[in-house]
């Protein structure tokens, strides 16, 4: 690959992590536990529709076949999109979509801070901005972490089931490629194993708070950064792409 | 308008001279034009009365999220994703500010959800219809969207404070959300012949239950009536909907689209249009909880409250907990 398609692979990771995640926490508008759920849930889906712009759009540009964000978005299959397992699973239950926003936030989070300081100008600024929105949903996940480990028994019972299904796709979040390896050597993008510890320290401190127990280390699912997905993300595109594949050349 | 047929629970308008002494000096604050608050006396028909209308405009705004919450999902493009989740994500916002106005006429918020839930209360007749494409989600914001801002324009003048001040904020948001819609129809009816008649279709099926928003003509009714003269409405049910037809007809003839009524024409001595009548009888029987979704929409509000039960009462004990223990650490 040459630098510009690891560039260009880099971004759609970025941008394809916050379209799957954006779109599931969208399924839940009107569906939340209360209103002001709708209100925030929906806050969250915007911030990362928002960032999935910035991330495409630079992709498109970085590619230069006159792709596009939404190109980019309504018109790959699913082996051609690059977001981690984790973001594709299904919503569940309110436990199962805030266990996964939480370990998707922290990770999120401190992938963002070190990308503030990329040697990409562009790069940098997309993070800066995201990374101001993303300490908020952080903030918020690790909130409904405590809320539900350390509320009814009900909740606890819930919460760590949910912890305990998704805690094996969280492991790809760390795991280099030659992509992420490149874009280290360039200092573009930082070395995700050195996010393990702290994203770690988080998880343990607020699983300890929470009164959770965080499942052993174990086998990692692996393979959306490569295009090996589950089989959840083609009715995620199915949905998403309908009005795009069904009127091909129309604009909206 | 999202509050249709809203009773008073009176049989007559009573004149001031059978009024008690409070009656009297309320219907005076009122005639002034002096906002009525949370605090002061009122009578008991009219607190029954906004609560009616109050809540049944909350529950339409709840209810009201899913037949555009059914698209946020497919919406063509990022951008249109975005706008539509910010749209009905402002539902939910102006539901919140209404239940919030409802309860300052003391009714919980839980009761009116319960009443919601139960089937006991009323939402706008509207949304017991399918959005079945695209183009629909430009019909809402601009049909839809458009029939509400006129009657909640005038409500934003109305007698009672809290509500008077909601309004002001929905009217805000509501107007984007028309534009927004007519810039979906725009769009569609600029583009593919596909689109066009998706466009087209989509007006067809929203024109007349746009019309019945209004409800049936009231000006017979005592109820509305009484309303009015509480100045918790402002205009007639038959006047709102001709204003309606009248700013409508030429932003469809602006689209190229055609209005679904044989009998529509401009009447250059009343200058108005004349327009065919609403099918009432299928109004009632949405009314009745006999349209194409009723039972769906209802099904669907009570499986989110149900589901989300066990995250409230979680919410709550992690609350308590809280503050026990930060008692505890005080003490």
């Amino acid at each position: 690959m040459s630098g510009q398609e690891v560039l260009f692979e880099y971004l759609l990771r970025l941008g394809d992590n916050a379209l799957i995640l954006g779109h599931r926490l969208s399924e839940w508008c009107g569906h939340s536990p209360a209103l002001e759920e709708d209100l925030a849930l929906s806050n969250v889906a915007l911030d990362l529709i928002g960032q999935t712009q910035l991330w495409l759009n630079l992709a498109g540009e970085i590619e230069g076949k006159g792709r596009d964000a939404d190109k980019l978005a309504y018109l790959r299959d699913a082996r051609d999109f690059r977001n981690l397992l984790l973001v594709e699973q299904p919503n569940g239950n309110f436990a199962a979509t805030m266990a996964r926003q939480f370990h998707f936030d922290a990770w999120h989070y401190l992938l963002l801070r070190e990308l503030t300081g990329s040697k990409d100008a562009r790069i940098a600024e997309i993070a800066a901005k995201g990374l101001k929105e993303v300490t908020y949903h952080l903030e918020r996940s690790r909130d409904w972490i405590l809320r539900l480990g350390d509320g009814t028994e009900e909740s606890h019972r819930r919460m760590q089931a949910a912890i305990d299904d998704l805690w094996m796709y969280t492991g790809e979040m760390f795991e280099s490629d030659e992509v992420d390896q490149a874009m280290m050597r360039e200092g573009i993008g930082p070395d995700l194993a050195s996010l393990h510890e702290p994203w770690l320290g988080l998880m343990r401190s607020t699983a300890e708070e929470a009164t959770l127990t965080l499942p052993q280390p174990g086998w990692a699912q692996r393979g959306g950064k490569r295009g090996m997905h589950s089989e959840h993300l083609g009715y995620i595109l199915a949905d998403l792409q309908f009005l795009q594949r069904a009127y091909p050349n129309a604009t909206w | 308008m999202y509050a249709q047929m809203v009773k008073t629970g009176v049989d007559h308008i009573q004149s001031k001279e059978e009024m008690s002494p409070e009656e009297r000096a309320f219907q005076d604050r009122v005639d002034q034009n002096i906002k009525i608050e949370p605090k002061e006396w009122m009578p008991e028909a009219y607190r029954k009365t906004l609560i009616r209308q109050i809540s049944q405009h909350a529950h339409s705004e709840i209810i009201g999220m899913q037949p555009e919450g059914n698209w946020i999902t497919r919406a063509p493009t990022l951008e249109r994703k975005a706008i539509l989740l910010a749209k009905v994500q402002d539902e939910a916002g102006h539901g919140l500010y209404l239940y919030c106005a409802a309860e300052t006429l003391g009714v919980s918020r839980d009761e009116l959800m319960e009443q919601l839930n139960s089937g006991k209360a009323k939402y706008s007749s509207i949304f017991n219809y399918p959005t079945l494409t695209w183009a629909d989600i430009g019909a809402i914001g601009w049909l839809v969207d458009g029939a509400a801002i006129m009657n909640q324009v005038p409500l934003q003048r109305c007698s009672y404070g809290p509500y008077s001040r909601a309004m002001v904020r929905i009217c805000k948001e509501e107007s984007f959300h028309q534009r927004q819609g007519y810039d979906i129809m725009t769009k569609l009816a600029r583009g593919t012949p596909e689109q066009k008649a998706m466009a087209q279709d989509a007006l067809n099926r929203w024109w007349w239950p746009s019309l019945m928003m209004f409800g049936p003509s009231d000006a017979e009714s005592v109820h509305s009536a009484q309303s009015m003269r509480w100045k918790i409405k402002i205009n007639s049910n038959d006047e709102l909907r001709q204003k309606f037809v009248d700013q409508t007809v030429p932003q469809a003839e602006y689209l190229g689209l055609t209005v679904p009524d044989p009998d529509l024409k401009w009447n250059a001595e009343s200058e108005h249009y004349d327009f065919g009548e609403v099918d009432w009888n299928e109004f009632y029987q949405v009314v009745a909880g006999n349209g194409p979704c009723n039972r769906q929409r209802l099904r669907t509000r009570v499986k989110a409250y149900e589901e989300g039960q066990w995250v409230r009462e979680a919410a709550d004990a992690y609350a308590a907990k809280k503050a026990a223990r930060a008692k505890a650490k005080a003490a």
